[in-house]
């Protein structure tokens, strides 16, 4: 809450700045606007949501950041740094500098949870006591300390996810990027996903981007958010505002959708979730 | 002994005598060798070849179109050659190499360049089973096309890999019987030499013994090695 007043009183400053994105994929019944025109800021140290249906264009957004999809027009900075123009070399040194987790947890099924929190440091030729040092911290971090030597094959989905995470924070980034990290995993486990994003958060101060359609998982996580619809921002707030205050189509869709829910819940449980 | 004038039992009793088995030993040997040497060749072509249709295509790594269609086309083509006539067409070649056009060391350019493209075809299939999003997960960590290829696409698809390899080695176990017809020795050879030329049946029944216990043992190798790999990832 104390980070929430910080942001409010504008102390933070602004970490990714997104202006004008424009992105359309050709395909072959003709080309699909996907992005159409999004200004975005997230500053530096708030989980940030993102919140759409299906198709409104949010990995798309986040997968710009990283450029693993290249935008048509436009301009991202992350810290500073505008994505749309670095060069190849430069581009494999600030993926470096951003952690990406995924819904299908993408982990390497032939490496063991060490070796796959190792990888993005073996990558950057750092000596291997250092490594090992930095592989025993994040896994310490995210709590599989005693899962070191097993394969993800063996892992729980919760499990598999700590081990993605552990991957993507090991580089030591500034920006996590999580792609409906939540949506594969049941209630309980998504919970404790959550709780340990925002442990992270709290103790680096990494700034987390967070990509879903839980709108449970941006309530119980994030500072501020951003409703996307059919490739188009058409909310920015605290997470309050868009909550009490839901102007946009989405927006009260969503919160219709949630008060629903809520109400069933707490009809079956006696309390709210 | 021969089928033409002795009941099948004991032209089968007759396969086993010592003599035949003492002339098939060092034809054993030579399928070995043409078998082990063809295989590494084709491995490490094959291998490269597999690797550049899977990286070119036009939803790979370094989607390279020209490339890609080019080098898929000229697989085919090689592909569609019978086996026999790719022999034939590789015996100036193997004189280039060896000076002559017979024997072992001869053969085992044709039986390469046959099985080569294959055997890139079954490694393509093989590197394109690996899900998209682990690649755009070595991607975000900054992993360059060289490490995403050696340090995550082969590691992953392994089991696949080496499941076809074992199909490919046997292709090239008969391949090497229909060179002994060339003068590239082997089993084949004394199959052709001795079962057909001289009806002498016990010997071409004990050199298909060899052939059927060569072939269970490579696809058992095969069959084990992927198994435990998987195995060991937990996944079986």
């Amino acid at each position: 809450m104390s980070k929430l007043t910080l942001c409010e009183m504008g102390v933070m400053d602004d970490y990714i700045q997104i202006s004008g994105l424009h992105k359309t994929f050709h395909t072959r019944s003709g080309p699909i606007q996907v992005l159409k025109g999004i200004d975005l800021t997230v500053r530096k140290g708030e989980i940030f949501g993102i919140i759409g249906f299906s198709g409104a264009g949010k990995s798309t957004l986040a997968r710009c950041i990283n450029r693993l999809e290249t935008p048509d027009s436009g301009s991202i900075k992350v810290g500073g740094v505008e994505i749309l123009n670095l060069s190849k070399k430069q581009l494999l040194q600030e993926r470096k500098k951003i952690g990406m987790i995924f819904q299908t947890f993408n982990l390497f099924e032939a490496k063991t949870v060490y070796h796959n929190i190792s990888y993005p440091l073996e990558i950057s030729k750092i000596p291997k006591p250092e490594i090992r040092k930095r592989v025993l911290e994040t896994a310490e971090l995210v709590g599989l300390s005693d899962k070191l030597n097993a394969y993800p094959g063996g892992l729980s989905g919760g499990q598999k996810q700590r081990v993605g995470i552990a991957r993507a924070l090991v580089s030591r980034p500034n920006l996590l990027i999580s792609d409906e990290a939540t949506s594969a995993l049941d209630p309980q486990t998504t919970l404790q996903i959550l709780d340990l994003l925002k442990e992270i958060n709290r103790t680096t101060g990494i700034t987390i981007l967070m990509i879903t359609h839980e709108l449970d998982a941006i309530r119980y996580t994030c500072d501020r958010m951003a409703v996307l619809e059919d490739g188009k921002i058409i909310e920015v707030g605290t997470v309050r505002e868009i909550f009490n205050n839901p102007l946009s189509r989405t927006g009260a869709l969503f919160t219709k959708v949630f008060t629903e829910f809520q109400r069933i819940t707490e009809f079956e449980n006696g309390s709210g979730i | 002994m021969s089928l033409l004038d002795t009941p099948i039992w004991e032209v089968i009793k007759g396969s086993f005598a010592p003599d035949i088995w003492v002339r098939l030993v060092p034809a054993v040997g030579e399928t070995l060798y043409m078998t082990v040497v063809s295989s590494i060749i084709m491995l490490v072509f094959g291998l490269l070849l597999g690797i550049l249709l899977t990286v070119t295509n036009p939803d790979g790594l370094v989607p390279m179109k020209i490339l890609y269609t080019g080098s898929g086309w000229l697989i085919n083509a090689l592909r569609s050659l019978p086996q026999m006539i790719m022999i034939i067409l590789m015996i100036p070649v193997a004189r280039l190499f060896f000076g002559k056009s017979y024997g072992t060391n001869a053969c085992i350019i044709s039986i390469a360049a046959s099985c080569i493209p294959m055997y890139a075809r079954i490694v393509e299939n093989s590197l394109l089973e690996i899900s998209k999003g682990k690649i755009e997960a070595a991607k975000s960590i900054g992993s360059t096309n060289f490490q995403i290829i050696f340090r995550i696409l082969i590691p992953e698809t392994l089991p696949s890999l080496i499941r076809g390899f074992t199909v490919a080695v046997i292709a090239v176990i008969s391949m090497t019987a229909l060179a002994g017809m060339f003068g590239a020795g082997g089993i084949g050879d004394i199959a052709v030499r001795f079962g057909y030329q001289r009806f002498q049946h016990d010997v071409l029944f004990a050199s298909v013994y060899v052939l059927i216990a060569l072939v269970q043992l490579v696809q058992w190798i095969g069959n084990f090695t992927s198994k435990q790999i998987l195995k060991k990832r937990n996944l079986i």
